[in-house]
């Protein structure tokens, strides 16, 4: 028996049940399908956080407060456990490095804005004029806050484009007074939409200078810093230079965190692979119960034909012949089943690109090799045990059948 | 030498705790192009003798000596080969494959023997010429009458033009007049040279046979062989 002959005599026999092999089909592609659609979205969600992350900035350095490390021991662990704060100080302080060139403190608060007997509750950030650069963020009408002394708590505010919509609405908001908690400030800038971001929203927060942010909270500390360095190759020494500055202006130990712009996008992109390849393994358990539906379909199919199985054996049929015929049309359905799947798949994940069109959800080359590579190993997997009873019927048995 | 050698040849069917035996000591030998009737009544081994002939069973003891070679102590595959081209079914039920057509029922045995595409189509076509079937190549089983799935069964039993021909009660899903038809069309090849072996209950059919082996209990009763001058006219 040729191989062309082979493939004939199984397609002819898959093709003679059309119910039962259309309904193989269809659990070997759902099982294949659901792989491609999850792992679309699950690669789509990685790909849209490490892009958001991407258009934070290459070359940027975040400091936060406190360590997550274990260290020496020195003077300070016995006094205290809670770091020390991180200061305006410390900003100032950490402009001098040589390798940085812009740096923006962040205070953070809660409080509430109220102009012509609007109010509402709002989000305070306290910063300095270099902030807008720093994230790449355009200002809409006015001006962002004014470059001058760190710890100069000007009575100004810049607000985003939904507070100035709900608090103006088609009136002009520069240069009009505002008041958030007890200070009463002047509007000097409005954001420009923001659009979709990570993390903070621009759209509804409001911007004052960071000593006046400091004194609305009686604070002196910081949320953390960002710190621009001058590329990306100079982020590695920056970071030293950062440490040394840091370490020297809290005496001798380094209680801050410094986070770059790798190390969080590694972190996510690590993270969200693994919730992948998790998703695509939920999947892949449809793939091993479609395997099971093959051996069950199979072994009707044997028991259906058992009567050709003699037949074929009386004609000459050697084992082989009988083994390859069945195991070649189990291989068939699965693949049927794998290219169906994979086309309802792609027809899915293309249906998410509608319909979230932030969502990059292209399905991951890995994900199809490995959907279509288990359907088909399942199915032969499967397949086998069959192929095997079939061959071994005895065919006196097998022909008084029917 | 004899074209078939049985000798002491003993088959044994446990059923539960008890034993049938349904061949025992038997001892025949059949010359090529020799027309045999196997008869007697159910349960006396007729079917048996005729599986082991045709090598889709194995003896418990004896030998098989097949154009003087011992098929008894064969694998199954090298069994298989012996059956592909030298060993024709004809069986009561046809055993057609439903889903292929009268051609490619017929062509099944050049495929298992992996007969290149042309060659077969070229010898099928003959066969559904010389059987009178070429209007209904490419009908399905369940689209021919009785006779018509018989001569196809029959077709497809001699397309590798094998020694001998192994029909089992072939004329006993079929009407007298397509039966009548179907034993002249066996014995028309008889006549070209093939040996053939005929299983049956009917004594008319039986008594067309120029050799007749009586069995009863797994034994053989009688071995009439009829004077060659006897032989009624075929077809």
């Amino acid at each position: 028996m040729t191989p062309a002959d082979t493939l004939r005599f199984a397609s002819r026999a898959a093709l003679a049940y059309p119910v039962r092999t259309a309904l193989m089909v269809l659990a070997m592609a759902i099982g294949v399908a659901a792989v491609v659609v999850l792992t679309a979205l699950g690669d789509g969600a990685r790909r849209y956080v490490v892009g958001q992350f991407a258009s934070l900035g290459a070359n940027l350095v975040i400091v936060l407060p406190g360590r997550n490390e274990t260290g020496g021991v020195n003077a300070g662990s016995f006094v205290t456990s809670t770091p020390r704060d991180l200061t305006v100080a410390d900003a100032s302080a950490l402009l001098r490095a040589p390798l940085v060139t812009r740096v923006a403190p962040l205070s953070l608060g809660n409080s509430e804005i109220s102009v012509g007997g609007k109010l509402r509750e709002v989000l305070v950030l306290g910063t300095t004029a270099d902030y807008v650069d720093i994230r790449n963020y355009r200002v809409a009408a006015g001006q962002f806050l004014p470059r001058e002394d760190l710890g100069r708590a000007a009575a100004v505010a810049v607000i985003g484009d939904t507070l100035r919509r709900e608090l103006f609405g088609n009136e002009p908001a520069v240069g009009r007074m505002v008041r958030i908690g007890d200070h009463r400030l002047r509007l000097v800038g409005v954001m420009a939409p923001s659009g979709q971001g990570l993390g903070m929203n621009t759209d509804e927060i409001v911007i004052v200078p960071v000593a006046t942010a400091q004194a609305m909270f009686n604070t002196n500390t910081l949320f953390r810093i960002m710190v621009e360095v001058r590329s990306r190759e100079a982020i590695v020494p920056a970071q030293r230079e950062m440490e040394k500055i840091m370490r020297a202006r809290h005496e001798g130990e380094l209680d801050v965190t410094l986070i770059t712009q790798d190390a969080v996008l590694g972190t996510f992109d690590r993270i969200l692979g693994a919730l992948t390849l998790a998703v695509a393994g939920i999947a892949a358990i449809s793939l091993a119960v479609a395997g099971i539906l093959v051996m069950n379909v199979m072994l009707v199919a044997v028991t259906q034909r058992t009567g050709e199985i003699g037949l074929l054996k009386a004609l000459g049929a050697s084992g082989r012949h009988i083994r390859l015929a069945f195991l070649t049309e189990a291989a068939l359905l699965s693949l049927a089943g794998a290219f169906v799947g994979f086309a309802l798949g792609h027809l899915g994940a293309w249906g998410i690109r509608l319909t979230w069109p932030v969502l990059p959800a292209w399905p991951p080359q890995w994900a199809v090799i490995a959907a279509l590579g288990t359907a088909l190993t399942t199915g032969l997997l499967f397949g086998v045990m069959p192929a095997r009873r079939a061959a071994r019927l005895d065919p006196v048995q097998a022909l008084m059948k029917r | 030498m004899a074209q078939i050698e049985l000798s002491g040849i003993e088959r044994i069917f446990r059923l539960g705790d008890s034993e049938v035996h349904a061949l025992r000591d038997l001892s025949v030998s059949i010359e090529a192009g020799e027309y045999v009737a196997v008869m007697g009544p159910s349960g006396s081994g007729k079917s048996t003798l005729l599986n082991l002939l045709g090598l889709l069973d194995r003896p418990d003891a004896g030998h098989y000596r097949l154009e003087g070679r011992d098929v008894t102590t064969l694998s199954a595959d090298e069994q298989a080969e012996v059956r592909r081209a030298r060993i024709g079914f004809v069986f009561q039920s046809f055993h057609l494959v439903p889903r292929l057509t009268a051609a490619e029922n017929i062509g099944l045995p050049l495929m298992l023997a992996g007969v290149a595409p042309p060659e077969r189509a070229a010898r099928v076509a003959r066969a559904l010429k010389d059987f009178g079937l070429e209007t209904r190549a490419g009908h399905r089983p369940e689209e021919l009458s009785g006779g018509q799935r018989q001569r196809v069964a029959i077709a497809r039993a001699t397309i590798m033009r094998p020694a001998m021909l192994l029909a089992d009660e072939p004329t006993g899903n079929l009407d007298r007049a397509t039966g009548q038809e179907v034993t002249a069309l066996l014995e028309a090849l008889n006549a070209g040279g093939t040996t053939l072996i005929v299983v049956t209950h009917d004594p008319s059919m039986g008594a067309r046979a120029r050799r007749q082996l009586l069995m009863e209990d797994g034994a053989l009763r009688q071995d009439v062989r009829r004077p060659e001058s006897a032989t009624p006219a075929t077809g």
